[in-house]
């Protein structure tokens, strides 16, 4: 575990992360350790390599932003961290780390309990009701209890602020809420199966300001207990909700270190140029 | 409490805004048309014209054509099974009954067949072999009528006849369903001919509509940690309306057939519950007997169970059409 992390401290030269989450906090080697980490990833859309040799830990219950111009593979990076990547017939080469296991060697559909996601378009299920979305997930791992069904309902919905608001409509279609409350509950559903890192793909550029600021105010919530990894094209979002931020670009990671300083003092000056609205 | 009261002031008098000057807009675009777009618009309009009166002409005449039978045997035609030339007493129930049955019969086997194959078209197969396979489908849906029944009568019935129905008799003949003689003319000849031929359109209605569903659906179930079969079933849920309809038209295809089931169903106006005897369907009936009907009554009453006929398939494919165009509204709405 430990002797992987000191290699990707040689091998690349972005090892801030560590360093700044030990001098921060005197936590133990088990909470230090980073809870996913790429090593060497490189990802292939048929013959055009979209990501070249990105090594980056994900530090554990802090938020890590992406950041970079349109194509610069912040996407690709985050689908291939619950391989979602291969499913569009992307290929992948290097390795992720997910607590020290490699997911490579794992079922992806069990590395995708783990690793939820949620996308950039609200996609509740339109055949489903409000309360059978939110349950979806574990419906598929064969939970039929519906007293208990009924509770994690309630409790995700809850823990996504969105109870009030639709414990009412529970039994309308999950896309008669607004764009919002879809997200919100897509994010209820990838609540629901009790993921450890839930990446986001810009889940709020479809979403008016109201209800992207409840979003941001969710996820500096779920931050508590999840690790979360966020692609964003919002500078300002990124800026606000993120601890740490990583700069891609033409399929590389330039930079990674905590969030003020690459808004405020990055290393390089592609980050520098990007941060401050030079290109991109 | 001011305020709604501005709000009450406001909208009225936008409406009053809009209305005349949508008016006014039109009234200089009508002015402003040229010639050619008028000549144009018209002819347009008189060829729709043409095909909604054709539509009416048809109904029209058959409601006259058959008023004789009507008034004659009145509710009694679809209630009473005597089907008797010779004596001028004419009941449709047989012929109602084997349409249902065959087309009920057909749609048992070709639904699940289609929607497997729309599966495979939809989700499962890779481009190289979608598109070919795709084609041949629809290939299906292109083979004239009569080719089928010529397949039917010399291929088909013969094997039915040695080696299906001889068997069908000796391990289910204790069944009502499977009891008789294997003529290989009957029944169950029409029900395999006619899933033959409501294949393609379930098969393509139903692969198009799982395509209409977004990607993001897909890859929702996925990232919930769904195998690939559960997200096809998430896939199946939100198609399931759609493979509804898609059904409904196949059985409307179903119903109306004519040659290919005149040619196998063996021409019979007998009700029997088993698949082994020869029957009848109201296109059977009706492409078997115009010829002969000589007396008043006996056009008529054809004529009735045309009307029948197009009244049911116009009730099926208003239905099927219906489902068909709430689906593409939901998930224009939700995914766009």
């Amino acid at each position: 575990m430990y002797d992987i992390m000191q290699q990707s401290l040689k091998e690349n030269d972005i090892p801030r992360i560590q360093e700044t989450l030990e001098s921060v906090s005197g936590a133990t080697d088990a909470a230090r350790a980073p809870r996913m980490e790429a090593l060497g990833l490189n990802a292939w859309y048929g013959k055009t390599q979209a990501l070249f040799n990105v090594t980056l830990s994900i530090p554990r219950n802090k938020v890590l932003a992406i950041i970079g111009p349109s194509g610069c593979g912040k996407s690709t990076f985050l689908r291939s961290l619950n391989r979602m990547h291969e499913e569009v017939g992307g290929s992948i080469g290097g390795s992720i780390l997910l607590d020290g296991e490699d997911i490579m060697d794992r079922d992806p559909v069990f590395l995708r309990r783990k690793v939820g996601m949620v996308f950039q378009k609200p996609n509740p299920f339109p055949t489903m009701t409000v309360a059978q979305n939110v349950v979806a997930g574990l419906k598929l791992n064969g939970m039929r209890d519906r007293k208990e069904l009924a509770r994690i309902a309630e409790e995700n919905l809850k823990r996504v602020a969105l109870w009030d608001e639709v414990k009412d409509v529970l039994h309308k279609p999950g896309s008669s809420l607004s764009g919002g409350q879809q997200q919100r509950l897509c994010i209820a559903r990838t609540l629901a199966v009790e993921p450890e890192v839930i990446l986001m793909d810009e889940p709020a550029s479809a979403l008016d300001p109201i209800s992207t600021m409840k979003i941001e105010e969710l996820i500096d919530e779920l931050k508590k207990k999840y690790t979360i990894v966020i692609v964003t094209h919002n500078m300002q979002q990124a800026a606000r909700i993120s601890d740490f931020t990583a700069f891609f670009y033409m399929g590389k990671l330039i930079e990674v270190d905590k969030t003020a300083k690459i808004f405020t003092k990055p290393t390089h000056r592609q980050t520098e140029d990007y941060v401050t609205g030079s290109f991109g | 409490m001011p305020q709604s009261v501005n709000e009450h002031n406001d909208m009225p008098s936008g409406q009053q805004d809009k209305r005349p000057a949508a008016r006014a807009l039109s009234l200089r675009g009508m002015l402003r048309k040229n010639p050619g777009d008028l000549i144009f618009e018209n002819v347009t309009r008189f060829f729709a014209f043409v095909v909604l009166s054709l539509v009416f002409l048809m109904v029209y005449e058959m409601s006259v054509q058959s008023w004789p039978s009507i008034r004659h045997f009145g509710f009694q035609f679809i209630t009473s099974s005597e089907w008797d030339p010779v004596n001028d007493i004419y009941g449709a129930l047989p012929f109602i009954y084997g349409t249902l049955f065959s087309s009920l019969g057909a749609l048992l086997f070709a639904v699940p067949l289609s929607v497997g194959v729309a599966i495979f078209l939809s989700e499962i197969a890779p481009g190289w072999l979608e598109q070919p396979l795709s084609m041949l489908v629809e290939l299906l849906a292109a083979i004239p009528s009569i080719v089928y029944g010529l397949f039917g009568i010399f291929v088909m019935v013969p094997w039915l006849q040695t080696d299906v129905q001889p068997f069908l008799i000796e391990e289910f003949g204790w069944m009502p369903l499977f009891e008789g003689a294997p003529y290989g003319f009957g029944m169950l000849a029409a029900i395999l001919i006619l899933t033959i031929m409501v294949l393609p359109i379930i098969t393509s209605i139903s692969r198009d509509v799982m395509r209409s569903i977004p990607d993001t659906q897909r890859e929702a179930a996925m990232a919930l940690g769904a195998t690939r079969w559960e997200a096809i079933r998430i896939v199946l849920t939100g198609a399931k309306s759609g493979i509804l309809s898609a059904s409904l038209l196949g059985l409307g295809r179903a119903v109306g057939e004519t040659m290919a089931v005149t040619m196998v169903i063996g021409n019979s106006a007998d009700i029997s519950l088993s698949v082994l005897n020869p029957a009848h369907t109201m296109a059977s009936v009706l492409a078997n007997e115009f010829a002969e009907a000589t007396s008043q009554l006996y056009i008529s009453s054809l004529i009735e169970i045309a009307l029948l006929l197009f009244v049911m398939t116009l009730i099926l494919n208003a239905i099927a059409r219906a489902i068909v165009w709430r689906i593409t509204r939901r998930f224009g709405a939700t995914a766009a």
